[in-house]
C-alpha cells in the first residue's frame, strides 16, 4: 500500500494576501484509508479539500496524488470523485442519467456504463429508482445517488464535503454506518470533512483536527479521545474537565500540578519544567464517585446540578474551584444516595489527568 | 367509504363545510375588495378599449343604415346583371333621404373606399335627381352618367350591404375582394404591408438572438461576481433603464449619424474614408442597434434571477465527475438556465415587435416596424378601423407566439424573476 497516496507538502493558502487560511500543512494518506478533517468552521478544512479537488489552488506548496504533482491538473482530469454538501445532483437529469454523466465524459460504451451504474444503485440499495428526477427523492435517497455517482466511475479517491449535514440525527447515523461498510467493501480512499465529532470518531481510520489553518493532531479515533496532545483537541473532542494551574514538581513521568492551593498529581504531556503555566484535561467518564485508595486523586466536592439521562446522570460538581465540573454516574441502585448540595468524594488516576499547553 | 355520507358537524352542531365558509367569507369579502381598484381599471383601461378595437375593426354599419331600403331590394338580385327597377327605386328612395339629411356626401366617401369613381356620380346623381320624375328609376339613374349603368358599381354597392366586414384585415395584408367576391392579393407594386410585418417578424427575431448573446454573459457575471462588483454591475445595467427612453434614443442618433462619433471614431482609427462614412441610422442598422441596447435588460434580468438560483457546486460537480469545462457547463448549467433564456426571449421578442418610438426616431424609411403604420393611420389618415384592425392582428400573433411557445417549451418552464 502507498503510503504517501495523497501528499500535502508545505501547503499553504491565502485568499486575501493577508490572511493565511492553510499554514504550512504537511498531510500524508495512506491508499485505502479513511481520513476525516475536522475542526470549528473557518479552520482551513473545506479549503484543503478544495485544493484537492483542483477548485483552489494552493498559494505555495504542492500537493501529490499516487506521486504526481497535481496543481496544474484541472479537476476534470484529476479522476477525484466528490460528493457535496448539499448532494449538487443535476436536478434535469433522472438518476440514470447523474450517474451515467461521467461515465459518458469518459465515452464508457453504453452497455458497460448501465453495469456500472446499476452496481452503484445496488451498492447504495436504491435499484429501481434510476427514473426518478432528484427531486422526487428524499434527502437521504438524494444523498446516497451522490455517494453512487462519486463511485460510479472507480475512482481511486473519494473526497465528501460534509455530505450528511442536511440530514436529521437518525438518518445520519445510518447513513454514516453505510458510507463507513461501502468504504470497507471497495477499499477506494475517502477524505472526509466534518465537523461533527462523532461522526468522525464513527467513521475514519484517521482524523485530523484542524484549527487555525493547521492540523493540530492526526491519529485514530481512539488515540484521539484518549491521547489529545493539545488543549484545543481535548475540548474539541467530546466532553472534557479543566484545571488551569502551575506545575509544582516534575519527575518520574508524574507531575504536581498547583491547583486552588491543593495539588493535582498528573500525567506531563506538553510540559517541561516545574514554574509553567497547564491546563489539566480529564475525560467525565474517567473520575468516579465512592473512588477507591489505589487512586492517586481523591478529591470532595458538592453537588450543583444533576441532569437525569436514563442510562446515567449527569452531575455537576464543584471541585478544586471548579464548579463546571461534570461527572457521569452509571444508572446502578448502588448510586442512589446522589443529592443536590451534598458533598461526596471523587476520584481519578494521574494517568488519565493530561497536562497540555495552557492554550 | 362513509365519510362521504357522513356529515362532520362541528361542537356546535352546524355542518363544519358551512362554518367554515362562514368563518372564511369575511376574509375573502375583505381580498376580493382590495382587487377591486385595480379590476374596474383594468377593464376600463384594457378590456373596453381592446373590444372597442375589435368592434371598429369589422365595423361596416354606417352605409348599411344609410342605404336600408336598397339592400332589402339587392337581396334578390344574383349579382351578375344589372339590378331590377325594384332596387333602383329603393336605392333613390334612399338618397333623396340622405340628401334630404346632407349625408350623401359621407356615403360616397364610403363607397369611394370600395370602388374609385363613386364620388364624381353621386354628385351628379345629386344634382339631377331634384327634377327626376316618379316612376321608371332605373332609366333615370342610368341616364345621369354612365357609370351608373355599369354593373360593377352596384356590385361594389352591394359589397357594403353586411354590418360587420374583414376588408380592414385583407388590406392588412395586402389582399382585398374584388368584383366577383374572390380574395387576392393587390398588385406587387402596391403592397406595404406584407413588407412591413415580414420585417417586423425580422427585426424582432433578430434583435431577440443579439440581446440573449450580449445578456448571457453579463447575467452570468453579475450571478457569479463577488456582491460589491456585482452590485455596481447591477446598476449598470439598470442605469439605463431608468433614463428616458427618448435620451436614449436621442443619444444614439447623436452617435451613430454619419457625422457622429461613431464614424468620427471610424474614420480617426482610419477604418473608413472620411467621405465614405457608413450609414448607420435611419435604416435597419439604427433599428436593430438601439432596439438591442434599450431592450437588453428585459433580457439581463430574468436570466440573472435563474442564473442566482443554481448553485455554484453544480458546475464543480460537472468538472469533478471529468467533465470539461465546456461539457459542464453545456449539459449541466445551460439547461438549467432555460426557464430564464424562455422568459427573457418572450419578453424581448414580444417587445419589439410592438415597438414604436426607436424605430420611427432612428429606423428611417427601411427601418421602421408595423406599429408605425399604425401610428401613421391612427394619427395621419384617420383610418382607425384600418389601424384598429391591425393592432388586432399583431396582439393575435403575439398570441399565436405564445401559443407555439408554450407549446415548445412550456410555460411552467418560464420564470420572469
Amino acid at each position: 500500500m502507498n503510503k504517501e497516496f495523497v501528499k500535502f507538502d508545505k501547503v499553504d493558502k491565502s485568499y486575501d494576501g493577508k490572511v493565511l487560511v492553510v499554514k504550512d500543512l504537511q498531510l500524508d494518506i495512506e491508499e485505502g484509508e479513511f481520513v476525516t478533517m475536522l475542526g470549528p468552521s473557518g479552520s482551513g478544512k473545506t479549503t484543503c479539500l478544495m485544493m484537492l479537488a483542483g477548485f483552489e489552488t494552493p498559494t505555495h506548496g504542492e500537493i501529490y496524488l499516487d506521486g504526481k504533482a497535481i496543481s496544474s491538473i484541472p479537476p476534470h482530469k484529476r479522476g477525484i470523485g466528490m460528493v457535496f454538501q448539499n448532494y449538487a445532483l443535476f436536478p434535469h437529469m433522472t438518476v440514470y442519467e447523474n450517474l451515467a454523466f461521467p461515465l459518458r465524459v469518459r465515452k464508457i460504451p453504453k452497455d458497460e456504463a448501465d453495469k456500472k451504474i446499476d452496481k452503484a444503485l445496488s451498492m447504495v440499495s436504491l435499484q429501481g429508482f434510476a427514473e426518478r428526477m432528484p427531486g422526487q427523492l428524499s434527502g437521504g435517497q438524494q444523498q446516497r445517488v451522490a455517494v453512487a455517482r462519486s463511485l460510479v466511475f472507480d475512482p481511486q479517491l473519494v473526497l465528501m464535503d460534509e455530505p450528511l449535514g442536511a440530514l436529521d440525527k437518525n438518518l445520519r447515523e445510518s447513513m454514516q454506518y453505510e458510507i463507513k461498510h461501502i468504504h470497507e467493501s471497495i477499499g477506494v480512499t475517502v477524505v472526509y470533512v466534518t465537523h461533527d465529532q462523532s461522526e468522525a470518531l464513527t467513521m475514519s481510520n484517521r482524523i485530523a483536527v484542524f484549527n487555525d489553518g493547521k492540523v493540530q493532531q492526526l491519529s485514530s479515533p481512539d488515540e484521539l479521545y484518549e491521547k489529545p496532545v493539545n488543549s484545543f483537541v481535548a475540548e474539541f473532542i467530546g466532553e472534557n474537565n479543566t484545571f488551569a494551574g502551575e506545575i509544582s514538581d516534575i519527575s518520574g513521568g508524574k507531575c504536581k500540578v498547583k491547583v486552588a492551593n491543593t495539588e493535582i498529581l498528573a500525567n506531563p504531556i506538553s510540559v517541561k519544567g516545574k514554574g509553567e503555566k497547564t491546563k489539566i484535561s480529564l475525560r467525565p467518564e474517567r473520575a468516579l464517585i465512592n473512588p477507591s485508595d489505589k487512586m492517586d486523586n481523591i478529591h470532595s466536592g458538592k453537588i450543583k446540578e444533576i441532569i437525569y439521562h436514563g442510562d446515567h446522570t449527569r452531575v455537576r460538581i464543584n471541585v478544586l474551584g471548579n464548579d463546571q465540573f461534570i461527572l457521569k454516574v452509571p444508572n446502578s441502585s448502588a448510586n442512589m444516595d446522589i443529592k443536590l448540595g451534598k458533598d461526596i468524594k471523587i476520584g481519578w488516576n494521574s494517568d488519565d489527568a493530561r497536562a497540555l499547553d495552557p492554550k | 367509504m362513509s365519510s362521504e355520507t357522513k356529515q362532520i358537524l362541528t361542537t356546535d352542531g352546524i355542518p363544519l363545510e358551512v362554518s367554515l365558509k362562514k368563518a372564511e367569507r369575511r376574509n375573502k369579502i375583505k381580498a376580493f375588495l382590495l382587487v377591486v381598484p385595480l379590476l374596474f381599471f383594468i377593464i376600463i383601461t384594457y378590456v373596453f378599449p381592446i373590444g372597442d378595437m375589435l368592434m371598429r375593426s369589422v365595423d361596416d354599419k354606417m352605409v348599411t343604415e344609410m342605404l336600408p331600403k336598397t339592400f332589402k331590394a339587392m337581396e334578390k338580385w344574383d349579382g351578375k346583371e344589372l339590378p331590377e327597377e325594384e332596387v333602383f327605386a329603393a336605392f333613390h328612395s334612399d338618397f333623396i333621404k340622405l340628401v334630404e339629411e346632407k349625408r350623401e356626401g359621407k356615403l360616397s366617401t364610403q363607397l369611394n373606399y370600395t370602388k374609385n369613381g363613386f364620388k364624381s356620380i353621386i354628385k351628379k346623381l345629386r344634382r339631377k335627381s331634384k327634377s327626376f320624375e316618379e316612376g321608371n328609376y332605373k332609366e333615370q339613374i342610368m341616364a345621369v352618367h354612365k357609370r351608373w349603368a355599369n354593373v360593377e358599381y352596384w356590385q361594389a354597392i352591394k359589397r357594403r350591404a353586411p354590418a360587420y366586414t374583414g376588408q380592414k384585415y385583407l388590406k392588412g395584408i395586402d389582399m382585398f375582394k374584388n368584383e366577383n367576391g374572390e380574395i387576392v392579393s393587390v398588385p406587387e407594386d402596391r403592397r406595404i404591408h406584407r413588407v412591413l410585418w415580414l420585417r417586423t417578424l425580422e427585426i424582432a427575431f433578430f434583435v431577440t438572438v443579439f440581446c440573449f448573446l450580449m445578456a448571457y454573459p453579463i447575467a452570468h457575471l453579475l450571478a457569479t461576481l463577488p456582491m460589491k462588483y456585482s452590485n455596481l454591475l447591477m446598476i449598470c445595467v439598470l442605469l439605463p433603464f431608468w433614463t428616458s427612453l427618448l435620451v436614449r434614443t436621442a443619444s444614439w442618433m447623436i452617435l451613430l449619424q454619419q457625422q457622429g462619433l461613431v464614424n468620427d471614431f471610424f474614420v480617426g482609427i482610419g477604418l473608413v474614408a472620411d467621405d465614405n462614412r457608413p450609414e448607420m441610422m435611419f435604416n435597419k442598422t439604427g433599428s436593430y442597434v438601439a432596439m438591442t441596447q434599450i431592450l437588453l435588460p428585459f433580457m439581463v434580468l430574468p436570466l440573472y434571477s435563474v442564473m442566482k438560483t443554481i448553485s455554484p457546486s453544480l458546475m464543480r460537480a460537472g468538472k469533478s465527475l471529468g467533465g470539461t469545462p465546456f461539457v459542464a457547463f453545456w449539459k449541466v448549467y445551460f439547461p438549467l438556465t432555460i426557464p430564464g433564456i424562455g422568459a427573457g426571449c418572450l419578453l424581448v421578442f414580444i417587445l419589439a415587435i410592438g415597438y414604436y418610438i426607436t424605430p420611427a426616431l432612428v429606423g428611417g424609411a427601411s427601418g421602421t416596424l408595423i406599429s408605425n403604420q399604425i401610428a401613421f393611420h391612427m394619427k395621419s389618415t384617420l383610418d382607425w378601423s384600418f389601424a384598429s384592425a391591425m393592432g388586432l392582428m399583431l396582439l393575435t400573433g403575439v398570441l399565436a407566439i405564445y401559443w407555439v411557445y408554450n407549446k415548445l417549451v412550456g410555460i411552467d418552464n418560464i420564470k420572469l424573476g
